[in-house]
């Protein structure tokens, strides 16, 4: 390298090193992979919020479908809830696992607000979100047909998340269990 | 004088204040070693929500949860690897601080040493080069340029 060409060692260096910065700042390091993908959805014994009898695993399960984590406390979920309500209308089974929360308070949030459940899990002590590993709501697991997590989003779904992350994905999962 | 007191006595209150924030809530444990061994599984668990957090120091639900988690496979005897390990099944290696090696992790264990090597070796071919340009010697040319330089100096002076 000759002397001359050594000078611009320094703006090559940062050029790298803004290309980094500037990458990161469309990253969101909140956004974690599930350890899940992929691993069967996990095994619980806990009550239904609407009738009180107990689900286990296989009363979900058996067909693909939307897992919402929610709770009356979490703001975010009455920003998702008419999304919700949305894609309930278009047919797509929705469990809600209602996370950390007071069973009367969840039961009034339904019935104020609407009801895109196919049923609710009452999943008090959080044990079952932290076998989902669960970090906050709302969170929404895709599980397919088999009873398989296939993903995971952490946050709000809305038209733009859903359209284009978790529809394509739910074709795929879809198409795949009935072929 | 005045103002120096009233320093010390905020610098006191905040150093105070430290491990009172950090106590969350209490466990009590059959064996010292066992306290031992949740303070330190615990200082090396990594909150998911709250991201640069342990978590032993944060408040967060969410480390609630995982506080009383190991508690209770601590109380029913499992080794710090099971829990480790039940820990990682469910959050991923991300709430380890000192995650497992693989393909994944592998920049992250080895950047230090990488980058130790590579000052190493800038140094090394630094110093390297240094040398040379000291210990090359004069040539003929050079000697007398020299000479003709410190005579001439000499002479104004």
């Amino acid at each position: 390298m000759g002397p001359r060409l050594k000078l611009f060692l320094p703006l090559l260096l940062f050029v790298v090193l803004a290309g980094f910065l500037f990458r990161g700042l469309s990253l969101d390091p909140r956004e974690l992979p599930s350890a899940l993908i992929d691993k069967p959805f996990p095994a619980f014994h806990l009550a239904s919020l609407e009738d009180g009898r107990e689900l286990t695993r296989e009363s979900v399960t058996g067909r693909a479908a939307l897992f919402n984590v929610w709770a009356t406390w979490c703001i975010s979920c009455r920003v998702e809830h008419p999304y919700l309500e949305q894609l309930a209308d278009e047919g797509i089974p929705i469990y809600g696992v209602n996370y950390k929360d007071n069973d009367e308070a969840a039961r009034r949030w339904l019935a104020d607000l609407g009801d895109p459940y196919v049923l609710n899990i009452v999943d008090r002590e959080g044990t079952l979100g932290l076998d989902l590993g669960v970090y906050g709501a709302p969170e929404t697991y895709l599980v397919d047909a088999a009873g398989v997590i296939r993903y995971r989003h952490v946050g709000v779904i809305d038209e733009r998340v859903w359209r284009s992350t978790l529809e394509p994905l739910w074709r795929e999962i879809t198409a795949g269990g009935e072929s | 004088m005045r103002l120096r007191w009233i320093l010390l006595a905020l610098f006191a209150d905040l150093w105070l204040a430290g491990p009172a924030l950090a106590v969350i809530e209490t466990y009590e444990f059959s064996d010292p070693a066992l306290e031992e061994r949740y303070r330190a599984l615990s200082q090396e668990l990594r909150c998911p929500k709250c991201q640069n957090q342990n978590i032993a120091d944060s408040n967060a639900p969410i480390s609630q949860d995982l506080r009383r988690q190991l508690y209770q496979q601590l109380e029913a005897g499992a080794s710090d690897a099971e829990i480790l390990e039940y820990m990682v099944a469910r959050y991923g290696e991300f709430v380890r601080y000192r995650p497992e090696f693989s393909r994944a992790t592998a920049l992250l264990w080895l950047a230090p040493a990488l980058m130790l090597a590579i000052g190493a070796a800038v140094l090394g071919v630094m110093l390297h080069r240094r040398r040379r340009a000291v210990s090359a010697p004069l040539d003929d040319s050079e000697r007398q340029r020299l000479a003709a330089l410190i005579d001439s100096a000499e002479k104004k002076s």
